[in-house]
């Protein structure tokens, strides 16, 4: 079986207008809640605590409130976590906190009111710890995009690294922008999601660039649009069925990889099919919009190949 | 063409061998399990075992299994309500002097074990447990030390018979000390000098006033918090074990932090209290001319020998301002229970030289009272200016005052406490000894056991779906050669079974997401081969050759692909923290054994298919 009986020629770039207009579009609403409204962050970076309980029936949250207003945690919010008999509390660091046993006191507050009240989950995180973990994500992404900028600049040449950083900022910045608008919470997995999908997302732009380097050399008379783009359709059916099975395995993770890991699945689902779109258009339309042509690419020892390229030289 | 030389094979036989072999330890599950063993940690003698068994089978709670490992001696059952039905029945009958703590142990037979070879060991979030950081509080500790350096300088000065003005600290790590003459300075300088080598000294005259400062340098205060922090680990492993708690994790953090890893507690609440709490002890006389207290709390007109401080049950006592012992001389201490009034009590032991001297006090004050004062440390944050700052307060609480009945020696106890719960707790701090330095939770996450196997369910689900799909898809798209993939894919999930197995790392909750992540991906590798080969055969290439090309093209596109997100699981495992570096772990093993499987892997069978002399019609591709 095969996606495409005959390799297809679709004009990617012709349509790179396109591209442009949606990826600013996105990118203005997502930089835009993000300057609104930022990221809904979890007690990993804000500090805080959250105690997740589990009760034998559907629990009653409006009763649970009351029970936490009366314990002096009236600044709680409960919601349920994955089925109706679980319920998470979230408290925010306090003026004056007793950070380490607000746990216990939530925990002691709920069983004294319903002894079947189940310990799930206590993450205490206090206000330092989260700022440092703050730090070391923002410097975390930093170094990834470093690294990969490097790499990519001396594997194949800057315009691409330029290329291939821009199409990354761009998914990070689009993922960051979907959490913000979804409001859904952004923890340390969501993070982990955003670096791996900074991973995926240049594991696709770079099997394009690769291509791309390929025919420059070996299509001598095209220019570079028509070369990125019969490379782009040449690697076409690899990205879509590489997205696919990635989507598959994410989207089992989920729908049956429970409540905790939901946030994760999510950030990666988004990232791949964010991925796949910018490595089609957001990397290689920048390279090309920097002006690459074949000549940057010329791998040094092949002097022979260059000899004969001469004429077509500016 | 397409023919692999034997070597390739024998090296695909000899790792895919040793990946099944190491990663088979995993599919033997595991047993619950009780772990005993004496306070000393050594196991039970032969009778005790015997007699346990023994006392079990009649119980009603038969052992599975049974066997000494490592100074434990381990009793197996086959459920986890027998397990805990037994805890309650061994402890009740060992008494104290041993410790019974529930564990998971793995089925792992004999001849595996030997070859070192084990199951995969699950994170906190997926069996469930507790996992602080507590953090040494280093101002607390300059304080100390800088007070620590007056002390001692004073004590010095006075023996080497030099007189000296004051001793107090200076400005941040300083100690400085002033002379009405130049000639008592330089003697002082001398004398400390020779005591304390690694202090920088200056010398300052101002007012008429010679000065003689003691700087404390970085480098020591770096050496003292590392000392501290080592101290605290070793006091944390007594508690740890006093809480009777199977593998526990008590590990450095960088310059100030500790990690502390309890796997299987069910009651963080009060693993909490052992763990957090700075205790001590002070025990001092009774004013006995204001007994009992009758003045204004608010405004006790007191001599300055006198303190005031409060009971438990809220009344006043006044104690004289001299400490007759602290609790740092205690060298054992133990619950008990009252024999006369069924109370509970805690009975100390004091060192010998402590003991010598409390009896020589006590017996000067035979028929007064002694009031036992409890000091905890309890630090807060608190919001200043929107910044978040540590507050420590001392509690200080008389929590017994009873007669000197007879002069005390080395052995003695307190009566008078609220509970048997105190006591056990009072006891456990004391003996454990008190902290170098005082130690913060700065952050707790504790996972419930049901919510750690669901995670563990609810994940293996996720890899069993995720590949299956994936394996479905393979072989309905790339028929013979998605077949070859897929055993490529399998490979690779025992392989990366097998890695994590042998280095022992930590599998979490979003290192089997990565797993399922890896799954998705390793495909890649042999889309690209195969999206290639296919390309060559459109553009007319014989199928050897087809084969061929398509393998050798791929190669540097998968691995760059594969480098890159390389170079981002190492910036995760760098920067990350427990549970992110588990996905940074499985990702970059995945993607490692991924490139092995599904480049030298797949090529073998394909060669072995369709490779050689043989003539092929057509590639089923």
């Amino acid at each position: 079986m095969e996606l495409f009986k005959r390799e297809p020629r679709i004009d990617f770039l012709g349509k790179r207008r396109l591209g442009v207009v949606l990826s600013a579009l996105l990118l203005l609403a997502s930089i835009g809640s993000l300057a609104m409204q930022g990221l809904n962050l979890g007690i990993d970076f804000t500090g805080g605590t959250v105690v997740e309980v589990g009760y034998p029936e559907a629990a009653d949250l409006g009763r649970i409130d009351g029970v936490l207003e009366d314990a002096g945690y009236g600044d709680a919010v409960t919601q349920f976590f994955g089925t109706q008999r679980d319920v998470m509390i979230r408290v925010p660091p306090r003026d004056v906190d007793e950070s380490a046993v607000i746990s216990e006191e939530v925990l002691a507050a709920l069983q004294a009111d319903s002894p079947d009240a189940e310990l799930r989950r206590v993450e205490f995180v206090g206000p330092q710890v989260g700022r440092e973990l703050t730090e070391q994500g923002l410097l975390a992404m930093l170094y990834a995009l470093g690294g990969i900028l490097v790499y990519v600049a001396f594997r194949f040449e800057y315009r691409f690294a330029i290329g291939s950083v821009a199409a990354l900022l761009h998914d990070v910045i689009l993922v960051l922008g979907f959490f913000s608008i979804t409001r859904m919470q952004f923890d340390l997995t969501v993070l982990a999601a955003v670096l791996a999908i900074i991973g995926y997302s240049l594991n696709d732009t770079i099997v394009v660039f690769d291509r791309i380097r390929e025919n420059f050399l070996k299509l001598r008379k095209a220019g570079p649009r028509e070369v990125m783009n019969i490379s782009i359709n040449q690697t076409l059916s690899r990205t879509l069925i590489t997205s696919f099975t990635t989507l598959l395995v994410v989207g089992s993770l989920m729908l049956v990889g429970g409540e905790l890991i939901r946030g994760f699945a999510t950030a990666l689902l988004v990232g791949v099919l964010i991925g796949t779109y910018s490595s089609i258009y957001v990397a290689s339309a920048s390279a090309l919009a920097l002006g690459v042509t074949k000549y940057d690419l010329l791998p040094p020892e092949k002097e022979e190949d260059q000899g004969e390229g001469q004429e077509e030289r500016p | 063409m397409n023919r692999y030389p034997l070597w390739k094979y024998l090296i695909l036989i000899v790792a895919i061998s040793l990946g099944a072999l190491y990663a088979l330890p995993n599919l033997f599950g595991e047993d619950p399990t009780l772990q005993i063993s004496t306070a000393e940690g050594d196991p039970p003698d032969q009778e005790t075992q015997q007699s346990l068994l023994r006392f079990l089978e009649e119980q009603g709670v038969p052992a599975i299994g049974a066997e000494t490992r490592e100074g434990q001696y381990l009793i197996r059952f086959d459920s986890v309500d027998h397990q805990m039905d037994a805890a309650d029945l061994v402890s009740a009958k060992l008494g104290r002097g041993y410790t019974a703590a529930m564990t998971l142990t793995p089925r792992t037979p004999a001849w595996l074990r030997a070859l070192g070879a084990e199951p995969m060991y699950l994170g906190l979030d997926l069996r469930g447990g507790v996992h602080f950081l507590l953090e040494v509080d280093v101002n607390a500790l300059r304080e100390q030390t800088v007070e620590r350096h007056v002390n001692d300088f004073r004590t010095l000065l006075r023996q080497g018979r030099i007189r000296y003005g004051q001793v107090e600290p200076y400005e941040d790590l300083a100690v400085r000390v002033s002379f009405r003459e130049a000639p008592a300075r330089d003697e002082a300088l001398r004398l400390l000098q020779e005591d304390f080598g690694d202090l920088e000294f200056d010398r300052d005259e101002a007012d008429g006033n010679y000065y003689l400062i003691a700087r404390i340098t970085q480098d020591d205060l770096d050496e003292i918090v590392q000392f501290s922090v080592n101290q605290n680990i070793t006091t944390l492993r007594n508690r740890v074990d006093e809480l009777g708690v199977a593998e526990p994790v008590i590990q450095r953090q960088g310059a100030e932090r500790i990690v502390v890893q309890l796997p299987g507690v069910q009651d963080p609440a009060r693993a909490k209290e052992i763990l957090g709490a700075t205790a001590t002890l002070e025990f001092r006389l009774v004013d006995m001319e204001r007994y009992p207290f009758t003045g204004d709390p608010e405004a006790p007109r007191l001599p300055p020998a006198a303190e005031l401080f409060q009971e438990r049950d809220g009344n006043y006592v006044v104690l004289q301002r001299d400490v007759m012992m602290t609790g740092d001389r205690i060298v054992h201490a133990a619950s008990g229970i009252d024999q006369e009034t069924g109370g509970p009590q805690v009975n100390i032991r004091l060192s010998g030289a402590a003991g010598r001297q409390f009896n020589r006090i006590t017996r000067e004050h035979v028929g007064d009272l002694m009031a036992v004062v409890f000091i905890e440390r309890q630090s807060e944050m608190v919001l200043v200016n929107d910044e978040p700052q540590r507050e420590v307060t001392e509690v200080r609480e008389v929590i017994s005052v009873a007669n000197i009945r007879e002069p005390l020696g080395a052995s003695f106890r307190i009566t008078g406490l609220d509970s048997t719960q105190e006591a056990r707790n009072l006891a456990l701090l004391l003996r454990a000894g008190a902290l170098a330095a005082p130690i913060d939770i700065v952050e707790e996450r504790t996972i419930g056991p049901s919510l750690g196997a669901e995670n563990v369910r609810q994940g293996f689900l996720a890899v069993v779906i995720g590949f299956a799909l994936v394996v479905v898809f393979m072989a309905f798209y790339y028929r013979v050669f998605g077949l070859v993939a897929n055993l490529a894919l399998i490979t690779n999930l025992v392989l990366i079974v097998a890695v994590l197995s042998l280095l022992q790392a930590t599998l979490t909750l979003p290192g089997i997401a990565g797993i399922v992540l890896t799954v998705g991906m390793a495909v890649d590798a042999n889309v690209l081969i195969f999206q290639r080969i296919r390309e060559e055969l459109h553009a007319g290439s014989s199928i050897q050759r087809a084969i061929d090309q398509g393998y050798g093209k791929a190669l540097s596109t998968i691995a760059d692909a594969n480098v890159t997100t390389l170079i981002a699981a190492v910036v995760l495992f760098v920067f990350g923290t427990g549970p992110v570096q588990g996905f940074a772990v499985t990702l970059s093993i995945g993607l490692v054994t991924s490139m092995f499987t599904a480049i030298l892997g797949t090529r073998a069978v394909i060669n072995l298919i369709y490779g050689g002399n043989k003539r092929v019609a057509e590639l089923k591709i």
